[in-house]
Parts: structure tokens; C-alpha cells; sequence
């Protein structure tokens, strides 16, 4: 029986490893640093299941049509509504294995969360990622003994084996000891986001280089979605990144206001008087960015955290003032503390079905590195569900071959993995970060995106770039293109010289392939609705 | 500005320590050790001290907001996370080590395997569905919160890599599993847990002061003690 190499050991490397397991499947799990230090740990604000634990007659129904509208429909209907139907049992089982999750009455206690109506966003605090995966570790320790997962916990992913529309296996480098192996067999990517295109930028880790989905990319595999970029409404700025304000403290009460001839303008709620602060994360971010250059105004956006009760700092949120402390030298309990749109989450990356496969016969991706389940926006509290359920999803496609013979490493192909060894160029990456973050910031334009593509393009002419880096600016180059050719707005996605949404034309995922050396972008139809999601 | 930092540095596993110094501007109050050891890598090319071209500095972070624990290393002698020390609270010479409890990798860079090795060999997974039992909570939530940094390994008296003692980068995240553990299957893990924490620690608490996420380690020594230990031994006597 074949062995299946998981890369990525977050939310997502972890559920598919534990599927695995569980099914008696022997599995690698390969990670650039351990569990612990993976980004999975940061999350903060909860994870959204349709439990209805607070009497407000919530159903998965409900969560299938938030997060659908949320996306702006860009999502695969088929692939939300079973995420949301198994949400509530992927909760259960989080506290059968004993992941703190605040809980009353052996029931998990559910918040508000932006985009949503319902109460539905299980939390521990403001460290609902860091618990999640303090009981997956644990859980998936008993598998490391009896020898089901084996860890490679320091080990960088080169190169991807592939011929022939199949991935035969994969080259990985052990960062401790610079030793190159090559491993058979099918592959799960569970890489998380592309951070180091936006390098200092993003309120992720360091370690989420987006080198995964770029030699994926660069190896054939479809990305889809890549100028869907959300940015988070609260973040502030800390030594070498931006640094988020959860949701929460909007879920608890929190106001964003600006400051007018010296009045304070509560800007979300006076346009929005149902859901207020609350409304979905673009939608917030587009109203920050304008409230900051208002006529009049004080050029500034702050959230006043100075309304929520004691009761709920102290359960709640604890955290998360400290953070405040930490960092600003600012009690949000006594001041309101000033924020920024910031760099958060990538809905786009590789492109899979429901299933979780690639256009690749035995690659699959899961996770923040796939395009799946959050369409043009991806809601709050949904990304840990979609990796943890993703995960699940990718094992099982993966099990299904598992006894097919193909999967093996046909000729030791040229081990790139040498070229891996020292070839960071901070240089490269600070420029590349500059001129992504002017064209694909929340407001964007045509001029701004070929120009930008330009200059990119002709970075790469000029310089004698690293392997990696060829491969990063192949993937920034792509994200610009995919921004050019859509054409309109939505969701996280603002064109200002094509204001409007486009149904017509643009109800459809962005496809970025390789060709030769030629990106090409297509539009794709998005699955119809089949079987049980059809009738909602 | 302007700030010495003093590191200890080392090329590779087998090579020998040697101690190389740079000179760094930092423009914030807020500037952290981790943030002028970026800036210092991210130059095109790097220079010492004394003018010296030289190899960048090996260090792992990821997160750089005191949650993964990736970035803690010895600074001004003390363990600490370097995304969490502000170079104003440190004086103007910095001096930098790696953690010491553990092998060098290179330079900053340390192999803290042994961690995850004690925590497999201590039985801290769950055999049976968790209780999930709202009083129990907030012990199970502080249990995990343990980034595995080290910190208190490098601080504890009693523990080092090849002894019997795990120190309490083992107790806090076992906690959970012995809170959570159904009476009967508890076996495996409290003799473990007598064998491994209870019997080598001293009780001096230095690794609580030291915790850079300021577990209350206190705490959870207690209830897991009277777990594995005392209400054994209540029992027995009876
Ligand atoms: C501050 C913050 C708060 C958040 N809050 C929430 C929240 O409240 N609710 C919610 O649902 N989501 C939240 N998110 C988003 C969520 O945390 C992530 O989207 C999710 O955890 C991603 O999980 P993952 O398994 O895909 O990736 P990650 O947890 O990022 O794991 C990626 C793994 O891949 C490995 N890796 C990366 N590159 C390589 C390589 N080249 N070779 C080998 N290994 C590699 C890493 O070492 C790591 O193990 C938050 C994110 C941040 C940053
Ligand atoms: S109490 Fe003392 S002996 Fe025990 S783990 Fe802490 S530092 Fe070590
Ligand atoms: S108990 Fe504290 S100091 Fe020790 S490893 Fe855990 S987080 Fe680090
Ligand atoms: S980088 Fe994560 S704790 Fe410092």
C-alpha cells in the first residue's frame, strides 16, 4: 500500500492526516516547521456551525446562504452546502476530543461573526485557532506512535514529481541539514496562503511563502480565483507586520467610527443599520478605506472596544486586550485604538473540485493554498471549518486510489532541491511587495494592473533570479492578470473603472494555467446546483 | 537608536561557537529583538561590527506575535521569545544566544525535537471521547496554550535533554489529556507523568515567571498532580 505525503501540517495538514489514520492509511505529514508554528495556531475569533445552541433557529440552510452571499456566488453551491451540513458534527468532534471550546451545558457556546445573522461562530476566547490545534496535535501523536503519521516537521517542499497529468512524487529538503529526499507517492497540499508575495504586509506567518501553490502552478496544476484577496477591516500595524483586531470585538460590540468636524461619524452603522459593524469583511474594508478620505475628516478610523461590558473582556477576550497592551501601549478598555484594512486571507489559490482534487491525478490541495468555499469572500470563522472539513475531504479522494500503482517516482528526475539551499532575496521580495500592494490593493484599476504587470514582467527579464524566485513572480504575475480580466466588482474585488458586478460576464471562477512560458486566464462556468443543494 | 547586538553565533551542528556583533538603528519604542533580526537579513549584503562581510543570521520565527513560540532564544540571559523583547527595555549591548537545553542547528536555530519525543513517550493523547464539562474548562484551555517554545526548559534546574525529567513543556500540554482522561484508562499516563514531572520537579517555579505566554503553570501542576499523585495515593491508603 502506497503511502500519501501530506505538506502542511495546519488545520488542514492535520485533518487529512488524522482521516488517514483513522482509516488505517499510512501517511507522511511534511512541514516547513512543526504544528505548532504553523498559522493555524493564530486564528482567533472561532469556527461557524450551524449548532444553534442559543435558541435563534439557526440551520445549515442558513449557513449555506450566508456564506454563498457572502462569496458573492462565486463559490461551488455543491461544495458549501455539504461544508455547512457537516460543520456542526466537525464541531462535535473537536469537543469529543477535547479542544477547549467555551461550552455551556456540554453544548458549544456560539458568537456573532461578521456576514452572519446567527449566532454561529464557536470560540475559546480570542485563541480558538491555538486550542483547535493543541487537540489535533494531541490526537495526532497517537497516530505518530503507532507509526500511522510520520512527521517530517522541518522539511521544505522543492519540487513536485510530475508526467503525464499525474504526481508521481515529491523532492523535499531538510532545512536542519540541507539533505534532499524524494518521496513516492500521491500528495495533499496544505500550504496555507501566499504570503511572501506580500511580504511584511499580511497579518499571517512568515512561513506561508506561497512557493507550494507557485510550483504547483509552474507544474501544471490550475489556480483559480487568485484577485479574490481579502482584507481584513481591523488590523494595526506591529514591527514587520500587520496585526489583526478580531472580529470579535465587533461581535461583542465594538464601533468603528471616524471623526468629522470634530464629531464622531459611527459610519458602518448609520449605512447599515442591520448588520452595522458587522457586515461582511469587504464591505467594511471598502467603508474604512473611504471614511479615511472624507472631506472634513480626520483622516483616520478607529474602533471603540470601550463599549463592551467587563463580563466579556474577561471571557472573551482577554487576549486579545492584551495584545493591545503589548503592542500599542493602548487599554482598549479605556481608549478606542485606531485600525486599518490589512492583508488577511487568500480565497483564490489551486484550483480543486469538490472533492478536493486537481486538474493532477493524485494531487490534491486543502486548505488556504485551494480555491474552495469562500467565493469573492470568504466569511469569518469559516476558513478553519473549510480547512478542517478540505483536509478531511482530500484524504478520502486520496484513499480512494490509494492501492493504484502509478504513484511512484518514475525517473529521479533532476533534484532541483539544491537550488533551495540559501537563495532568499529579501530585495526581490520587498519590491515585489510594492508594487503588488499598489495595483491589488482594495481599489483597483486597469492602469494601475498592466502597469504593475509591466514592471513585473520586466523584473524578471533583468534580474538572475533564484528558482523560487522565478516561481513567485510567475504566481504575482498571474494574480495580476486574473485582477485585469475580471472586469467588474466583487466581493473583495473593487475595480473603480468597472464599478458594477457583471452577472452576465463574470459569474464565473477565474482559471489561471500555464503554457509554456504563457499564463493564460479563462473564465469557467461554476457548477450548477445538484442533488440536496438544489432544493434550498 | 542605536543599539550593539552581540550574538552567538555558529556555522553548522559540528562547528564551534564564536560570538560576532552588528550594529542596528531602531526608529519605534515598539522595535523588537525579531524585527532587527529580520531587517539585518534582509540587507543584500551583511556586515558586522567591524566592517566584516559575513553569512546571514539562521533564526526561525513565524508568527511574530508571541504565538508559535518559533522565535525564543537567550537574550541578555534570559529565555525569551525575540518577537516579545523591545530592544528599549534591553539596554544598548544586547548580547543573543541560542536556547542552550537544545542542539544547535546554526546559529540561532535550535533542534527542540525532544519535546514532541517526551510528549509521545509521556502517552499525552486521548484514548476515549473528552468529557467536554463546562467546569473543567478553563483548565483545558490553559493546557492549551503552551507554544512549546522551551523557555522553561532553558530556565528549570532539573531538566536536560538525555534526563527523566520533561519539565513543564510536558506537563501543561498532558494536563488536558489527564483532566480529560477517563478514570480507568488514566493508568498509562500518571505513572508516566509520576516518572517523568511529578518525581524530578523541584517546585521552585522559576518556569512560571519565564513562560513568555504566562500559562498559569501553578495551577496546573496542582490539579494534575492531585490527578496523578495525591488522589492515588489518598485512595490507596484508605
Ligand atoms: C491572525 C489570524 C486570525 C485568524 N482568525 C481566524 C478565525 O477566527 N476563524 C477562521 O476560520 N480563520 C481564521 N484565520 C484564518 C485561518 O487561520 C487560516 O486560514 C487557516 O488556519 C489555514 O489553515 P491551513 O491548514 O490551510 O494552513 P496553515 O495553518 O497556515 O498551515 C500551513 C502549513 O504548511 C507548511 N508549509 C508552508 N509552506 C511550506 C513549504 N514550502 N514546504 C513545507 N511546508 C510548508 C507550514 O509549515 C504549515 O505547517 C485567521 C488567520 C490569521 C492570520
Ligand atoms: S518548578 Fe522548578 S524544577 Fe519544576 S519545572 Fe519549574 S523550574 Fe523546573
Ligand atoms: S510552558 Fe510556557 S515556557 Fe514552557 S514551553 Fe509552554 S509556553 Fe513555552
Ligand atoms: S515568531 Fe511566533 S512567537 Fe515569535
Amino acid at each position: 500500500m502506497n503511502k500519501i505525503n501530506i505538506i502542511g501540517a495546519g488545520l488542514a495538514g492535520i485533518s487529512a492526516a488524522i482521516t488517514l489514520a483513522e482509516k488505517n492509511y499510512e501517511c507522511r505529514l511534511i512541514s516547513a516547521a512543526s504544528s505548532e508554528r504553523a498559522q493555524s495556531v493564530m486564528a482567533e475569533g472561532g469556527i461557524n456551525a450551524a449548532l444553534d445552541t442559543m435558541g435563534e433557529n439557526d440551520d445549515p440552510i442558513q449557513h449555506f446562504q450566508d456564506t454563498m452571499k457572502g462569496g458573492v456566488y462565486l463559490a461551488d453551491p455543491n461544495a458549501v452546502y455539504e461544508l455547512c451540513i457537516n460543520a456542526p458534527d466537525i464541531v462535535k468532534h473537536l469537543c469529543s476530543i477535547g479542544a477547549a471550546l467555551r461550552i455551556k451545558d456540554k453544548q458549544p457556546i456560539l458568537r456573532n461573526f461578521g456576514g452572519q445573522k446567527k449566532k454561529r461562530t464557536a470560540y475559546a476566547k480570542s485563541s480558538t485557532g491555538k486550542i483547535l490545534m493543541s487537540a489535533l496535535i494531541d490526537e495526532a501523536r497517537k497516530y505518530e506512535v503507532s507509526g500511522l503519521i510520520q512527521r517530517y516537521p522541518h522539511h521544505e517542499l522543492c519540487s513536485l514529481h510530475i508526467d503525464n497529468g499525474i504526481c508521481r512524487g515529491i523532492s523535499i529538503i531538510d532545512i536542519y541539514t540541507n539533505a534532499a529526499i524524494d518521496l513516492d507517492g500521491q500528495t495533499i497540499l496544505c500550504t496555507g496562503g501566499m504570503n511572501s508575495l506580500f511580504s511584511g504586509m499580511t497579518t499571517g506567518t512568515t512561513i506561508n511563502t506561497g512557493d507550494v501553490t507557485a510550483e504547483a502552478f509552474y507544474k501544471g496544476a490550475e489556480l483559480a480565483n487568485l484577485e479574490f484577496i481579502q482584507y481584513h477591516p481591523t488590523t494595526i500595524s506591529i514591527p514587520q507586520k500587520r496585526c489583526l483586531i478580531s472580529e470579535a470585538a465587533r461581535g461583542e460590540g465594538g464601533r468603528l467610527f471616524t471623526v468629522i468636524n470634530n464629531k464622531r461619524s459611527y459610519f458602518m452603522e448609520e449605512k447599515y443599520p442591520e448588520l452595522g459593524n458587522l457586515m461582511p469583511r469587504d464591505v467594511v474594508s471598502r467603508e474604512i478605506a473611504k471614511a479615511k478620505q472624507l472631506k472634513n475628516g480626520c483622516g483616520r478610523v478607529y474602533l471603540d472596544m470601550t463599549v463592551i461590558d467587563e463580563e466579556s473582556w474577561k471571557n472573551k477576550l482577554s487576549d486579545l486586550r492584551d495584545e493591545c497592551i503589548d503592542f500599542l501601549n493602548t487599554d482598549p478598555m479605556k481608549e478606542p485604538v485606531e485600525v486599518s484594512p490589512g492583508i488577511h486571507y487568500f480565497m483564490g489559490g489551486i484550483n480543486v473540485d469538490k472533492k478536493h482534487r486537481t486538474n493532477i491525478k493524485g494531487l490534491y490541495a486543502a486548505g488556504e493554498c485551494a480555491c474552495q468555499y469562500h467565493g469573492a469572500n470568504r466569511l469569518g470563522g469559516n476558513s478553519m471549518l473549510g480547512a478542517l472539513y478540505g483536509g478531511k475531504k482530500a484524504a478520502e479522494s486520496a484513499a480512494e486510489l490509494i492501492n493504484e500503482g502509478c504513484f511512484a517516482i518514475t525517473d529521479k528526475i533532476q533534484n532541483t532541491c539544491s537550488s533551495y539551499i540559501n537563495d532568499q532575496d529579501y530585495t526581490i521580495d520587498k519590491h515585489t511587495a510594492e508594487i503588488l500592494k499598489n495595483a491589488l490593493g482594495i481599489f483597483r484599476n486597469e492602469k494601475k494592473l498592466s502597469s504593475a504587470y509591466d514592471t513585473l514582467s520586466n523584473l524578471c527579464e533583468r534580474r538572475t533570479l533564484s528558482e523560487r524566485h522565478k516561481k513567485r513572480l510567475v504566481l504575482a504575475r498571474a494574480m495580476l492578470l486574473s485582477a485585469l480580466n475580471r472586469r467588474e466588482s466583487r466581493g473583495s474585488h473593487t475595480r473603480e473603472d468597472y464599478p458594477e458586478k457583471n452577472d452576465e460576464k463574470f459569474l464565473k471562477t477565474s482559471i489561471a494555467s500555464l503554457n509554456g512560458n504563457n499564463i493564460e486566464i479563462t473564465l469557467r462556468d461554476i457548477p450548477e446546483m445538484r442533488g440536496n443543494a438544489n432544493e434550498v | 537608536m542605536k543599539y550593539k547586538l552581540i550574538i552567538q553565533r555558529q556555522k553548522s551542528k559540528t562547528d564551534k561557537p564564536y560570538i560576532q556583533s552588528f550594529f542596528v538603528e531602531a526608529d519605534t519604542d515598539n522595535t523588537t529583538v525579531a524585527a532587527v533580526l529580520s531587517m539585518l537579513n534582509s540587507q543584500d549584503e551583511l556586515y558586522d561590527s567591524e566592517g566584516k562581510r559575513c553569512d546571514k543570521i539562521r533564526w526561525e520565527c513565524s508568527c511574530l506575535q508571541k504565538k508559535c513560540g518559533a522565535c525564543a532564544m537567550v537574550i541578555n540571559g534570559r529565555p525569551c521569545l525575540a518577537c516579545d523583547a523591545r530592544l528599549i527595555n534591553l539596554g544598548s549591548e544586547i548580547t543573543i544566544q541560542p536556547l542552550k537545553k537544545f542542539p544547535v542547528i546554526a546559529d540561532l536555530m535550535i533542534d527542540r525535537g525532544i519535546l514532541y519525543e517526551n510528549l509521545k513517550e509521556i502517552n499525552a493523547w486521548l484514548t476515549d471521547e473528552a468529557y467536554a464539562d463546562e467546569k473543567r474548562n478553563d483548565i483545558l484551555y490553559e493546557a492549551s496554550r503552551c507554544l512549546q517554545c522551551g523557555c522553561c526548559l532553558e530556565i528549570c534546574p532539573n531538566f536536560y535533554t538525555e534526563g527523566d525529567f520533561f519539565g513543564m513543556a510536558a506537563m501543561v500540554p498532558s494536563a488536558r489529556i489527564l483532566d480529560e482522561l477517563n478514570d480507568k484508562k488514566k493508568t498509562a499516563l500518571k505513572k508516566e507523568y509520576s516518572k517523568h514531572i511529578y518525581n524530578g520537579c523541584g517546585k521552585s517555579l522559576a518556569c512560571r515567571d519565564i513562560c513568555p505566554a504566562g500559562i498559569n503553570i501553578e495551577k496546573l501542576l496542582v490539579n494534575s498532580n492531585t490527578i496523578a499523585v495525591w488522589k492515588s495515593l489518598f485512595l490507596r491508603n484508605k
